[in-house]
């Protein structure tokens, strides 16, 4: 079959352009500058002659509408009878004049210190937003504690057991792992003064302490944070937060109160679960490396692992449980209509999530320096 | 609020809209909407895909805030009201919502159950019957345990009209009802619209494009149109077609044919 051709012949009141051939997408786009310079010229008219055209596809209209453009541009009138009745209805309604007038997304560019102050306003408003939406789940948790809060039962029942138990392969895996590490760690430093020993005080206060939380809370974040954001985003985009509002529920009682219950009593219990498994890990490096007996290292452990430790632990995981669950549901409900709104979602719950996680623990931290704990 | 419909020649105003500007942002939809939706109404809002419509419906519910203008039910504007006043006035609508928004976690019972367990104390039995038979009303009777992702799209909406019809509300908005449905099962809801219009009394507000349901059951609409940004044409649909000197709107009612047929 003949490929494209065109041809561009002058005519006494314009030019006629021969289209003839197959045209068929495969091929490139003849580029329409070329093709009407010099033929015609503002005021005359363009014709089409189509009698030798094979079949066609967008390829053909592409082109045309591309000369159609150059055209308006150059105000050529355009006589468009010459083609076939297909094409035209085609050309017809793809015509900028079957647009949408004034279609603008954010307008034109702005100046340079306009862009500076939106932004400005925009970071403003989004601190704001985080202020309110706190605000607002600490209502909820208050109107909680006086019996008024509007959530279903079950949500929370799911909600712990998605976050409670069916996290406890993935965090007895990391927790074992740590406190190996840190056994090794420590064991390299210790054995030069014969101090082997000492890795349990190492393992366990440091699990107790800190690690167990972060760690949890970290892998929470990861696990639980992320899947909140998706949830309430996925439900954003339905329409479902609308829908609850309608019906005068607060989204925040409803969605936000039952994720962050189960987050403030699963967190401490995975948290403590943690620190078991950390101390076993540091155990078995002890046990199997350094020679220590297992009644001789649990005897350690326990004298180096004060209780205070022990609840200095368990309140940073229940404070990681409220952000993790705080930072999930947040991004959740800034969600926008979209499925790449809601990936965005996602990923910014676990990022704000772990960013909080460190912020808090470097906080505490420095407050039980001060208080001497 | 289960008010008879006695009064049906002196028509009462249910919802007045005041100079509305609509905008997302800085990009403004429409502006200077006004008009009335009487009581008893079955209002439809009528424009080109993508000009406002769910927007407009999503202020009507009190779900975003006007850029300018005010709503008015029964005299009293939404937004400058009190939380206590706003939540009785939701209590009164129903809502479809055009992708049916039904919440994904709970079966279809549990959907259309919960805005009866928030507004009444029936005991559970009795809201199992009343879940039923508003299912039933919809010919979804059977399908009470399914969870929304579990069944299709037209039966999304129409799981959707239940739960919006739960509460006999006084105003059901519904945005695009029949999109989805095949002729037959859309026919059977213009029958209950107008149904639900009679025997209650209930206000109907419908945003739909399908003509032949725009003609049966509206009794009064408005049209939106982008270019202007505003509403061009209001009244009753059947007279618009015959009378209406707008040939956009015109257009509109004909499928774009633009010949009025007489
Ligand atoms: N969240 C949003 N942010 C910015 N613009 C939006 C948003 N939602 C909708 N729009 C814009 O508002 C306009 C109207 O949207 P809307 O959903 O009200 O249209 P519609 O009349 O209901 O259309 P359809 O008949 O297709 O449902 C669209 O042009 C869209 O670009
Ligand atoms: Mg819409």
């Amino acid at each position: 079959m003949a490929t494209s051709e065109f041809k561009i012949d002058k005519t006494q009141d314009g030019a006629l352009l021969a289209l003839a051939g197959e045209w068929k997408l495969g091929s490139a786009i003849p580029a329409p500058d070329g093709v009407l310079a010099g033929a015609v010229v503002k005021g005359q008219r363009l014709a089409f002659e189509t009698g030798n055209l094979g079949e066609w596809d967008s390829r053909l209209l592409v082109f045309l509408a591309k000369i159609f453009e150059v055209c308006r541009r150059d105000g050529i009138d355009v006589d468009d009878s010459g083609l076939p009745a297909g094409v035209r209805k085609l050309m017809h309604l793809a015509s900028p004049e079957n647009q949408r007038s004034g279609v603008t997304h954010g307008g034109a560019r702005q100046p340079f210190l306009v862009r500076v102050a939106d932004s400005a306003l925009g970071q403003f408003k989004g601190f704001r937003e985080v202020v309110d939406f706190i605000g607002a789940a600490m209502l909820a948790f208050l109107k909680m504690l006086r019996g008024k809060a509007d959530f279903r039962r079950l949500d929370l029942i799911v909600t712990i057991q998605e976050t409670g138990a069916q996290a406890l392969p993935i965090v007895t895996l990391i927790s074992l792992l740590v406190g190996m590490i840190l056994a090794f760690v420590a064991a390299i430093q210790l054995k030069m003064f014969g101090a082997q020993i000492y890795v349990a005080d190492v393992v366990g206060i440091g699990m107790v302490r800190v690690m167990g939380a972060i760690m949890t809370g970290i892998i929470m974040s990861g696990r639980t944070g992320a899947a909140f954001a998706a949830q309430l985003g996925t439900m954003q985009v339905n329409e479902e937060i609308d829908a609850l509002e309608t019906l005068g529920l607060s989204p925040v009682e409803f969605l936000v109160l039952p994720r962050m219950l189960a987050l403030m009593v699963m967190m401490p219990l995975l948290c403590v679960y943690a620190d078991l498994m950390g101390v076993l890990g540091g155990m078995i490096v002890g046990v199997g490396m350094l020679d220590l007996g297992v009644a001789e290292y649990y005897q350690q452990s326990k004298a180096a692992v004060h209780l205070t430790y022990f609840w200095i632990g368990l309140f940073h995981s229940f404070v990681f449980g409220i952000l993790v669950a705080i930072s999930g549901c947040l991004r959740g409900m800034q969600c926008e209509r979209s499925a790449s709104a809601v990936g965005y979602a996602a990923t910014s719950a676990v990022v704000t999530g772990i960013v909080c996680i460190v912020v808090a623990t470097l906080i505490i931290t420095l407050s039980c320096q001060v208080l001497g704990i | 609020m289960s008010e008879p419909m006695e009064d049906k020649s002196g028509k009462e105003p249910a919802i007045v809209v005041k100079g509305l500007e609509m905008s997302y942002g800085s990009f403004v939809l429409m502006r200077d909407l006004n008009f009335t939706i009487d009581r008893g109404d079955i209002f439809i809002i009528m424009g080109g895909s993508g000009c406002g419509k769910s927007t407009l419906l999503k202020h009507l519910v009190g779900l975003k805030r006007p850029a300018k203008g005010q709503i008015l039910y029964d005299d009293v504007s939404y937004w400058d009201a009190g939380p206590e006043v706003q939540e009785s006035l939701k209590r009164r609508f129903g809502i479809l919502f055009q992708s049916g928004a039904l919440w994904s976690s709970m079966t279809l019972a549990e959907n259309v159950a919960m805005p009866l367990e928030q507004y009444t104390s029936l005991p559970p039995a009795q809201i199992r019957e009343l879940v039923s038979f508003k299912l039933a009303l919809v010919g979804l009777g059977g399908f009470e345990e399914f969870y929304p992702s579990e069944i299709s799209g037209g039966m999304k909406k129409r799981a959707g009209l239940a739960r919006a019809m739960a509460l006999d509300p006084d105003i059901l908005f519904f945005d695009e009802p029949s999109a989805g449905l095949d002729p037959i099962s859309a026919r059977l809801l213009d029958d209950l619209i107008i149904e639900l219009s009679e025997s209650r009394g209930t206000t109907v507000v419908v945003v739909t494009h399908e003509l032949a349901s725009i003609f049966a059951i509206g009794t009064n609409s408005v049209f939106l149109d982008p270019d202007v940004k505003t509403m061009t044409a209001a009244g009753d649909p059947k007279r618009l077609l015959k009378e209406s000197p707008d040939p956009k709107v015109v257009n509109f009612l004909t499928r774009g044919e633009g010949a009025r047929q007489q």
